[in-house]
């Protein structure tokens, strides 16, 4: 009886101690899913994309147990603050605003953003062009800040998602809309919706809005898990599983390349 | 202890909700003229609705019935979804006269959702208050040969208009508070203004702390509103305070 006591207490005990040690295991990531494609739903409800599949990597690489969760876009900060996630896998540009607020990881891609607008818009991308245009960016986006700051002149249009930006331009409810340039051409200028669409004007590059490419971004002062992802990216950019997710979703390579599709 | 140590033991970044506040006037301006053309517009809708409903006309019950219980039944940011994305999805409507100077705003579709919404709540409300005209007011009515117009005219309407007074001012606060579902359509109401400032300095509480308080500000006054009108209109109905007979003073003499 005694011992089975004892061997009782010690399974328990062993259990506790198991599932403690699994619970700090897992690595919750915050993503988006509705960023094609970089982070989107397959039919089916499982989430699919360059983050998402970088996520895996580097949790593959770091060997940690990783669960993703998603979150919207605006609410994707707070959330991290909140601690609902530890970490945020979602194209996450690095700018010194978002700095403030929480840390981030070396870059993991950069792309340009650009102005997309109809073929024969009449109007030239600049700030005198688009003066009394309606331009659509989706909310809490880099895009917001660089449109307000360039833009001025123009009627700036806040969306949830940046899908429901191409929507309502391929509604004719927005004039133009800017995003990153890589997500412009692969979900929508080469989609049936975007086919009377075109790249209006060029890159445009911007520190104070843009920053210094796109990062993982963590809790402030979460500097062991923030030199973990560091460590973990440069292996993958180094063994080639970066590589090899970067060739399933674009024809060149993303880290700090432009698009060479345009 | 000085002005900035208080503030600096508030977890919020005052300045930037200072510094942005006319965009906050701005988005109250919105939400206000939203709200209130959308319960205007529906309330003139909810009248000759609501006596369809509330009588017995093979045609017009069921139908008004239906809508009453279609737009009651689902979520007004279904509504609103259905009406901004979900017309814009047919090449006919965005090809028709409709789609122009109407169907393309989202301030249109929000104002048509919002109306037909509330026009469903008010009509319902209204029908409540036309059955429940006490029998007696009726039966006067009719001894004294007024018409089913007359008596409705000048009996029954107005004497459910002022018993709808109180379940009305709930009517106006949902909206007031329904209204928000504008900021998912792109628009700059309060609190679009809210999730605009939370986006644009990535913010976590600012943008909807303040849109809180304004929407708070809102209702108090609809509800001094209501008290004044429930004050003048529904007099004769408040119970008279009755104090026990020890305590009765003689009334002076007048």
């Amino acid at each position: 009886m005694k011992r089975r006591t004892l061997f009782a207490t010690a399974a328990a005990f062993a259990l506790t101690l198991g599932s403690a040690a699994f619970a700090q295991d897992v690595l919750r990531i915050g993503v988006e899913g509705a960023y094609k494609p970089f982070s989107y739903k397959n039919a089916d409800g499982t989430l699919a994309g360059f983050d998402i599949d970088i996520a895996n990597a580097l949790c593959a690489q770091m060997q940690r147990k990783c669960e993703l969760v998603e979150q919207e876009w605006d609410g994707m900060i707070p959330a991290l603050k909140a601690k609902k996630f530890d970490a945020i896998v979602a194209s996450m540009s690095i700018t010194e605003e978002r700095k403030r607020q929480i840390d981030f990881s070396d870059k993991y891609y950069q792309t340009p953003a650009r102005l997309v607008a109809k073929k024969d818009a009449g109007f030239e991308g600049t700030p005198e062009g688009l003066a009394g245009k309606r331009i659509g960016v989706q909310r809490g986006a880099t895009h917001q800040c660089y449109a307000e700051k360039m833009f001025p002149g123009a009627e700036i249009v806040l969306y949830g998602t940046q899908e429901e930006v191409f929507r309502d331009l391929a509604l004719g409810r927005i004039d133009a809309e800017l995003s990153d340039s890589l997500i412009a051409q692969e979900s929508f200028l080469s989609t049936p919706d975007g086919a009377d669409y075109a790249f209006l004007g060029g890159d445009h590059l911007d520190v104070e809005c843009y920053g210094e490419g796109v990062g993982i971004a963590v809790r402030k002062g979460d500097t062991e898990l923030r030199e973990a992802l560091n460590a973990a990216i440069t292996a993958i950019r180094e063994d080639g599983t970066y590589a090899k997710i970067n060739d399933t979703y674009f024809p060149f390579d993303i880290y700090g390349a432009r698009p060479a599709s345009n | 202890m000085t002005m900035e140590q208080i503030l600096s033991y508030i977890p919020l970044d005052i300045s930037l909700i200072a510094a942005n506040f006319d965009r906050f006037l701005y988005g109250v301006w919105t939400t206000l003229n939203l709200t209130f053309i959308a319960l205007f517009i529906g309330a003139l809708l909810a009248i000759p609705m609501a006596i369809a409903r509330a009588s017995r006309h093979r045609f017009w019950n069921p139908i008004v019935w239906g809508y009453t219980y279609v737009f009651r039944g689902t979520p007004l940011l279904v509504q609103t979804y259905l009406i901004y994305y979900g017309f814009g999805q047919f090449e006919f409507i965005r090809h028709s006269w409709l789609w122009e100077p109407v169907l393309s705003s989202a301030w249109w579709c929000a104002l048509i959702a919002f109306t037909l919404n509330t026009a469903a709540y008010s009509t319902e409300l209204l029908r409540g208050a036309i059955i429940d005209t006490p029998k007696g007011e009726v039966e006067a009515a009719i001894a004294t040969g007024h018409s089913y117009k007359a008596r409705l005219r000048r009996i029954i309407l107005p004497s459910a208009f002022r018993r709808a007074i109180p379940a009305y001012s709930n009517e106006v606060i949902f909206m007031l508070h329904g209204s928000v579902v504008a900021s998912t359509i792109t628009l700059q109401d309060i609190l679009g203004v809210g999730r605009w400032l939370n986006g644009r300095y990535y913010l976590a509480y600012e943008g909807f702390i303040t849109a809180a308080l304004l929407y708070f500000l809102i209702v108090l006054c609809i509800a001094s509103v209501f008290r004044w009108l429930e004050r003048r209109y529904l007099r004769h109905l408040t119970r008279r305070e009755t104090p026990a007979t020890a305590e009765i003073t003689p009334e002076p003499t007048r």
